[in-house]
Parts: structure tokens; C-alpha cells; sequence
């Protein structure tokens, strides 16, 4: 028991100590933060100069709201054309049923990333470049696999007396869907949403590369900024890596209550 | 008219059949078991009739009417599932109004047969509860509920006692039969518990890989089995059979007697053996006897003390040995032996 909690505590020290170090560091000084990387800000060192960088350079809050959409309207994408996949593929017996599964499950075996000059081709082809929709586009169709191939094993799990139920007291397959089938698998809609929002967030690929514009830059991207060839203002990089990581955590502790019962669920029974 | 009529239905599943040729009436207010062991087809049969499962070919008839290609909520039908399928997130009132509430019925008329079904099966101070607020008897009272307050014309059951134990099992079945007798209505009701097809049926079909067996009367189907499967399948413990010279000297194939039906005989005793085991419920003892036939069960009445290894003698009145044919088939009671 102690040494089982003593693993867990130095693994949740490993996660948790770097962020600690960035959000402590980007309230110091730029002396301060190469003098004594590991101390926490004090009177001589505290200085909000990253923080007023980054607010100053005008344009960090459409990164943020950039950031925000992208990822939202991915999660969106992902969990609704996931869902309705993963019910049909649980459900319904037709032909091809295994084939598709399974069509569906080689995304998660094959990057996203090996397509991408194919995909800068589409996007130039379809003058999507640059914009919003590009980013959205791209992250739920490396999203969908995964929660396809998640929700399918959790709707398996969902008695089809239920279903049954609902068909004979006159229920539409699609009432079905979304008002008995979802609300049961939503800790693992909310598992899913958890494990792809991340990856989107902090994704600084695929910004690069379909939309490095100033008006479609995502928060990671515009951090970016302030790495140099030649001079990196640290104290910006790392107040912009503090702000970037709140809302995230928010939306953790959104999902997290139906998180934690996802993936504990079928573990314990 | 039939309340419940089947023509030649068939069920595949890709190239396995598992429903073959299946004709059945069930007439008006019939209380009809659909029994057999896991995996005959009974509740695929269930699920064609409810709708819930297309047939490959023949066709359904509820009430006159063909029912094939009607959904679920259409035929008319109210349905309780083994696992009582009530919507976790709905309080028993709204699980149990939800159908009329789709058919459109007027708020009052909910309302009041609401009312009654939670009268008839003692849910009053229940409804505004959560079904995970229930204990497995409630659950399932709730799910008959749903069925009653839509006033089918025919009600259908899957298994509805599995999920419960022992003795709330006894209770249920109880209410069950109370509830035909109340209402009237036509039953189909599936099993593959004979003792539940025979203490609820009018009438039993007894199903086995895929084909009806036989139908008939609970005390028919004890009484004069059709063959070998239902002479083995209706009745607890199971009916002896015995082959060879025996059976060729009766003029049969094999010789079918009920532990019941086996007396204990001092003197000239048709087969004798030696007590292997004995089983003492206090009303009946079951002795597993070896003979020269093979194991017998009987079934005395009452106590009866009897070592293992003790020698015992059998004999049946010949009215009460049943004969069957080489393929099975019954030949009637034996004549000769």
C-alpha cells in the first residue's frame, strides 16, 4: 500500500513539476528565472513583464479564441460522427459491418501526420488554407477513429432489452440514439472528449503547416513567436504557456467527473 | 379469431437456421409458454412476433391482422424483458407512461390508466421513485406495469423470472397468473423453465433446435409426451428411459417411465438393483438406483431410509410405461411386458 502510493506519488510529481516550474517561472524576473530556475518568485524576483509581453502583442487573444473553436468545434465534430458511427456499427447487423470497424480502426494504426502533404494539397486545392475549417476538418478526422472505435466497445455493453424497450413503446432509432444509448455512454463520450482534446490543443503541427496566418494562429502556435533563432523572450514563452494551459485544465474539470467513472467502469462491477 | 397467429415462420442467421417451419394459433385470452433449452429459439421466435426480429419467410398475424413489416409500437403489443429494460433516467410514472404519451392518449386518460395499473400491482407510493431506487421484484412489477397500461392486445414476456430469486420467483409467477385471470388477455410467455410453462400455460409449445415439438395442455404434455425430447424435457427429475431387450419385449424402441410411476416391489420385481445415492426432501425421496437397465430415478413419497448398496426391486404398471419408436416418436402406452 505505501509503496504502491509512493509510485504514484513520484509519477504525479514527474507530470506535475514541470508545469509547476513554467506557471512559477513566468511570474519572474528574466534574471531571476536563469539565476534560480527553481525558486519560487519573491519580492526581488517577481515580474509580470512576461505576462504584459504577451497581453501587448494584441493580437494573443484571437490566438486564444482561434485555439478555443478549433478544438471545440473538433470535439463537436468528433463525438457527434463518432457516436452515430460507433451506434450503427453496435446495433445494426448488415454486411460489411466487421470490414467497416475495421476500415475505421486503421486510423488509429496509421499517423495522421504521414498524410500530410496530401492533405496541404487538398486544402490548397479546396482554398480551405488558412483558415479555421482547415484545422477542424483535419483533427476530426484523426479524432474519429478512436472514439469510434471506443463508443462502439461501450455501446456493445448496453442491453439491447433497453433498445427493445424503446422500439416497442415507439421509439425512432434515432430517439433511441440520443436519448437512451447517449446519456448511458456519456462517461465515455466524456473519456474520449478528454483524450482528443489535449493532442488538438497543443498541437502545433498542422497550425504550421494549413494555417500559420496572424488570423487563424492557435495559442500554441502563437507562443511560438517568442522562441527566436537568436533570442528567446523566456518570459513571454512561458506566460503564454501558463495561459494556454487554463483552459484546457477547465475543460478537464468538465469532463473529469465522467471521466474517472469511464474509465474505472467495467474494472470494478 | 386468433389472437396470435404463426405461418410457417423461418429464421436465419446467415446460413444457420434457427427457427424452421414454425405454425402455431393461439386463440383469444390464451395464456400459450414458449419453452425449450437455450438456444431452441424460443426468443427469437418472441422477438419476430413483438417485431424486434424479421422473419426470413412466413408470416405473422396478430389479432386478424398481418403483421409483418408493422414496427413494434404498431402491432399492438405490450412486452416484458428479462432484465426488466426500464429507462434509468425516467421515474416509474414516466416509465410507464412513455408509450401512451407517443400514441398521443389525452393527459386524463394517462393519467387514470396510470393509475390503475399502479393499483393493480401495488406501485402507488412508487412512481416518482428511480428505477435504481427499486429492488429487482419492484423493477420488474414496474416493467409488467408498462406493458398492462397500454392495454396490448396481446402481451409477450421474455423470461421475466430469471433476473429474481427463488422465492420472489415463485411470488411473480403467482402475480402473473393473477393478472391473466384479472385482465383476460392473451399471453405468450417464454421460459426455459418447465416448471413455470407448467404451473402458468394454457398451453405449452415445447421448441427444440429450431421446430415446435409439440402443443398441448400442460397435464398432455406430462401425460402423453409426443416423443423422446418432450418425454425427457416436462418433468422433474427427469423421465427414465430405457432401451434393449426390455423395450423389444413392450414392442418398442426404448421405454419411457417417470420416477413417479416406479413402485417399489418386494416380490417379482420387473428390474432390481442396488440404491447408489439418496436425495431426502422431507415430502419426497429420490433414489438413484443401478439395475441391469441402467440408473432409474424414483420418486417416493414421503421419507424412505435406504442405505447405499442396499438391493431394491422396481416395478410400473404397464398404463403408466410410455413406448417410443426407433425415431423417437411416441407409440402409445405399453401393451405387452
Amino acid at each position: 500500500m505505501l509503496a504502491a502510493h509512493a509510485v504514484l506519488i513520484a509519477y504525479t510529481a514527474v507530470a506535475v513539476l514541470p508545469v509547476l516550474f513554467i506557471v512559477m517561472n513566468s511570474f519572474k524576473s528574466r534574471r531571476a528565472i536563469f539565476l534560480a530556475p527553481l525558486a519560487l518568485p519573491g519580492p526581488g524576483s517577481f515580474d509580470l513583464v512576461g505576462y504584459t509581453t504577451v497581453l501587448k502583442t494584441g493580437a494573443f487573444g484571437s490566438y486564444f479564441a482561434n485555439s478555443l473553436i478549433v478544438t471545440l468545434a473538433s470535439l463537436a465534430g468528433i463525438i457527434a460522427f463518432g457516436s452515430m458511427a460507433a451506434f450503427a456499427l453496435a446495433e445494426y447487423r448488415f454486411r460489411l459491418n466487421t470490414l467497416t470497424a475495421l476500415y475505421l480502426m486503421l486510423g488509429i494504426m496509421i499517423p495522421i501526420r504521414l498524410g500530410t502533404v496530401g492533405i496541404l494539397e487538398l486544402m490548397v486545392a479546396g482554398h480551405l488554407v488558412n483558415t479555421l475549417v482547415a484545422l477542424i476538418l483535419v483533427y476530426v478526422a484523426s479524432g474519429l477513429p478512436v472514439a469510434v472505435f471506443v463508443l462502439t466497445e461501450f455501446m456493445r455493453t448496453i442491453s439491447d432489452d433497453l433498445k427493445n424497450a424503446g422500439r416497442v413503446d415507439g421509439l425512432s432509432e434515432y430517439e433511441i440514439y440520443f436519448w437512451l444509448v447517449l446519456p448511458l455512454v456519456r462517461p465515455a463520450i466524456a473519456t474520449v472528449a478528454v483524450f482528443t482534446m489535449i493532442p488538438i490543443w497543443n498541437d502545433l503541427w498542422f497550425p504550421l503547416i494549413l494555417a500559420p496566418g496572424e488570423a487563424t494562429k492557435t495559442i500554441t502556435l502563437g507562443a511560438q513567436q517568442f522562441i527566436g533563432q537568436y533570442v528567446t523572450d523566456w518570459n513571454a514563452v512561458l506566460a503564454a504557456l501558463s495561459l494556454g494551459i487554463f483552459p484546457v485544465v477547465g475543460l478537464y474539470l468538465i469532463f473529469s467527473k465522467n471521466l474517472i467513472r469511464g474509465i474505472t467502469s467495467g474494472a470494478v462491477k | 379469431m386468433n389472437a396470435l397467429e404463426l405461418i410457417g415462420i423461418t429464421k436465419r442467421f446467415g446460413s444457420t437456421e434457427v427457427l424452421t417451419g414454425i405454425d402455431l394459433c393461439v386463440d383469444e385470452g390464451d395464456f400459450v409458454v414458449f419453452v425449450g433449452p437455450s438456444g431452441c429459439g424460443k426468443s427469437t421466435l418472441l422477438r419476430i412476433v413483438a417485431g424486434l426480429e424479421e422473419q426470413t419467410s412466413g408470416n405473422v398475424r396478430i389479432a386478424g391482422a398481418s403483421a409483418d413489416g408493422v414496427p413494434p409500437a404498431k402491432r399492438g403489443i405490450g412486452m416484458v424483458f428479462q432484465t426488466y429494460a426500464l429507462y434509468p433516467h425516467l421515474n416509474v410514472a414516466d416509465n410507464m407512461s412513455l408509450a401512451l404519451k407517443r400514441e398521443g392518449l389525452p393527459r386524463a386518460e394517462i393519467e387514470r390508466r396510470l393509475a390503475a395499473a399502479a393499483e393493480m400491482l401495488e406501485l402507488g407510493p412508487l412512481l416518482k421513485r428511480k428505477p435504481a431506487a427499486l429492488s429487482g421484484g419492484q423493477r420488474q412489477r414496474v416493467a409488467i406495469g408498462r406493458a398492462i397500461v397500454r392495454a396490448p392486445k396481446l402481451f409477450l414476456f421474455d423470461e421475466p423470472l430469471s433476473n429474481l430469486d427463488a422465492a420472489l420467483r415463485v411470488n411473480t409467477r403467482i402475480e402473473i397468473a393473477n393478472l391473466h385471470r384479472a385482465l383476460g388477455s392473451t399471453m405468450v410467455y417464454v421460459t426455459h423453465d418447465q416448471i413455470e410453462a407448467m404451473t402458468l400455460a394454457d398451453k405449452i409449445v415445447v421448441l427444440n433446435a429450431g421446430t415446435i415439438q409439440q402443443v398441448g395442455r400442460p397435464i398432455d404434455l406430462y401425460t402423453m409426451p409426443a416423443n423422446l425430447f418432450v418425454a425427457g424435457f416436462i418433468g422433474s427429475p427427469k423421465m427414465n428411459f430405457i432401451g434393449g431387450d426390455d423395450a423389444l419385449r413392450a414392442g418398442a424402441h426404448t421405454l419411457g417411465i417417470r420416477p413417479e410411476h416406479l413402485t417399489l416391489a418386494a416380490n417379482a420385481p420387473r428390474w432390481s438393483g442396488t440404491v447408489r445415492h439418496a436425495e431426502h426432501l422431507g415430502s419426497d425421496t429420490f433414489l438413484y438406483v443401478r439395475t441391469s437397465a441402467g440408473e432409474l430415478t424414483v420418486r417416493v413419497a414421503g421419507e424412505a431410509h435406504f442405505r447405499i448398496g442396499e438391493p431394491i426391486g422396481l416395478s410400473a404398471p404397464d398404463a403408466l410405461v410410455h413406448r417410443f419408436d426407433d425415431r423417437g416418436l411416441r407409440l402409445g402406452q405399453s401393451s405387452a411386458g
